[in-house]
């Protein structure tokens, strides 16, 4: 493994007297893919948000490329969960691009040259130039996810967050937005922290699992957390992980007490 | 006299022009104001309360009438009352409307009593509500310049990271912008602007000044640079197109001429647009293959 980009030591995360997690270690290197699963409330967000700067931890410590967190890091890009926008918004996707570059500065942003190259780069780097000039709310799914990868990606971070980029996109926009943050580490030895509930869309791209449980979690490759023993463990009830064709069904997750009064039904093969 | 020469005419217009010469120009101060503020009024969902406020500051306008005070002075308490309630209490949008479907009616009926009780010169109370028919004095065009100019030197300020709060707060967040301060500094703003626009047009007709510029200009644009520009332009045509063709009524204030063009405008805004969506938005790079 190359060098480390971030570094958790001994974090614990707590909302009052509930913990989601204690004691993580988590090293991830330049150019590694690690995908974060776990129920729901595991806390996957928040160890996005802890890594963002914008949620505390209770104990333990956090280092981006060495240097303790801090909200507005460069080196950090996030694309947040979240699902279509609104038809009514007028940003065109070029003009969305340019907010991750320097939205965060102050002043109206006079014309640059060299802000409509990196912004026209970051669009074509994820094949969505052709819609550049597009209002993000005429744009599919699968194209504002995208378009948000560029967002994420336009200030060249070293360090990519996703929060569940493929909630809500079809197969194929699932496979092509995948591809896109797989190619981006390989190229430029992006670290990326990829929260998903489904391991199938990533299977071929991640390098490692963390697995978030009730009050513990499971760092490892594939096949070291994605077993019938370890899930069965982490979730504290019987769960049977079946490989067929390439593909993982995970069968047998309680419902979690949040979703409990929801009434769900849930056969949990995902 | 007919009712339509009671709505236009022009006989004494040469004259009436120097006259009104303050009234143009707080019209135009003014839409440069509300033509600006009203992309991030339409750009955070914002409508509803800038009525909100509107009313509020109508509250204290004519309490400070009542009381004896200044009418300037009254309307400016009222909406920042309004708009750092609204801003503090509402963060989540339904919220937001809930507070401000209560503070909207309350803020109302209490200018109705003030008014009531109030037994000045008729025009001063009915002006607050649908627009003033007296002439701009100069101080009170002076107040009227200098706080429109510190909003808009507040707006341009804070422009790039509001606009990134205003469409992705979480992201915003991250990236390093303090999402937090910006909410209730963009409700001060908000409440400067709509503190003026209640002396002008009055507090039920502001959202025509407030409201209908941007949601023209995001009807043919999609430019984060054309919206303002061209928002500006329409409000700025709003209001002193509004006061020129007042000053040919000696009865009619100047609200209806003023909400008539913006509205005027946006109509045509709404069918240019309809015109450009049946074409497609914007012309994608790639032709669409074609079934052979």
């Amino acid at each position: 493994m190359s060098h480390s980009v971030l570094r958790l030591t001994e974090a614990t995360l707590a909302y009052g007297t509930r913990t989601l997690w204690s004691g993580l270690d988590l090293e991830v290197g330049a150019g590694e893919f690690v995908a974060v699963l776990g129920a729901n409330g595991s806390g996957k967000t928040s160890l996005l948000r802890a890594i963002l700067g914008l949620q505390p931890l209770r104990a333990g410590h956090v280092a981006v490329n060495g240097r303790p967190v801090r909200r507005g890091n460069d080196e950090i890009g996030y694309v947040p969960q979240q699902g279509r926008v609104d038809v009514q918004t007028t940003l065109r996707a070029r003009d969305v691009v340019a907010l991750g570059l320097e939205g965060h500065r102050w002043g109206i942003g006079l014309p640059s040259v060299a802000r409509r190259r990196k912004v026209a780069a970051a669009l074509t780097a994820v094949g969505a130039a052709d819609y550049a000039n597009m209002p993000l709310g005429l744009l599919s799914g699968g194209e504002q996810q995208r378009v948000r990868i560029a967002q994420a990606l336009v200030s060249d971070p070293s360090l990519l967050l996703c929060d569940e980029p493929l909630l809500s996109l079809d197969l194929t926009s699932q496979r092509v937005v995948t591809a896109l943050v797989d190619r981006r580490r390989r190229e430029h030895e992006t670290a990326v922290l990829f929260v998903t509930h489904e391991i199938n869309p990533v299977l071929p791209f991640v390098d490692r699992v963390l697995y978030l449980g009730r009050d513990r979690f499971r760092m490892g490759t594939v096949e070291e957390v994605m077993n019938s023993a370890t899930l069965s463990e982490l979730h504290d009830a019987p769960i049977e992980v079946v490989r067929v064709g390439g593909r993982i069904l995970v069968a047998g997750i309680p419902d979690t007490p949040e979703l409990a009064h929801h009434d769900h039904h849930e056969v949990a093969v995902r | 006299m007919s009712v339509w020469q009671e709505i236009f005419d022009f006989s004494d217009y040469g004259a009436l022009l120097t006259l009104e010469h303050n009234t143009i120009v707080a019209g135009a101060v003014l839409g440069i104001v509300g033509g600006l503020i009203s992309a991030f009024v339409m750009m955070r969902d914002l409508p509803f309360a800038v009525h909100g406020i509107s009313e509020l500051s109508f509250a204290g306008a004519s309490g400070f009438l009542l009381a004896g005070a200044s009418v300037v002075a009254g309307a400016l308490t009222g909406s920042i009352v309004a708009a750092v309630l609204i801003g503090a209490l509402g963060t989540r949008a339904r919220d937001r409307n809930s507070i401000i479907g209560v503070l909207m009616p309350f803020g109302l009926g209490l200018g109705v009593l003030f008014l009531s009780l109030y037994h000045g010169r008729a025009a001063n109370k009915f002006g607050l509500l649908t627009g003033q028919i007296a002439a701009v004095d100069t101080p009170r065009l002076t107040v009227l310049i200098i706080t429109a100019g510190a909003v808009v030197l507040g707006l341009l300020a804070v422009w790039r990271p509001l606009m990134f709060a205003s469409i992705d707060p979480e992201l915003a967040a991250a990236r390093g912008v303090p999402v937090r301060l910006l909410s209730p500094l963009f409700m001060l703003l908000l409440g400067l602007t709509v503190a003026m626009s209640v002396q002008i047009v009055g507090a039920l007709l502001v959202l025509s000044i407030v409201c209908t510029p941007a949601a023209a200009a995001m009807r043919v644009t999609a430019s984060p640079t054309l919206i303002p520009l061209l928002s500006v332009a329409f409000a700025v045509t709003a209001t002193v197109g509004g006061t020129l063709l007042e000053l040919g009524s000696y009865s009619v204030p100047i609200s209806p001429y003023v909400t008539t063009v913006s509205f005027a405008i946006y109509v045509g805004c709404r069918v240019v647009g309809a015109l450009r969506s049946r074409r497609g938005w914007a012309v994608r790079g790639v032709p669409v293959p074609t079934p052979a």
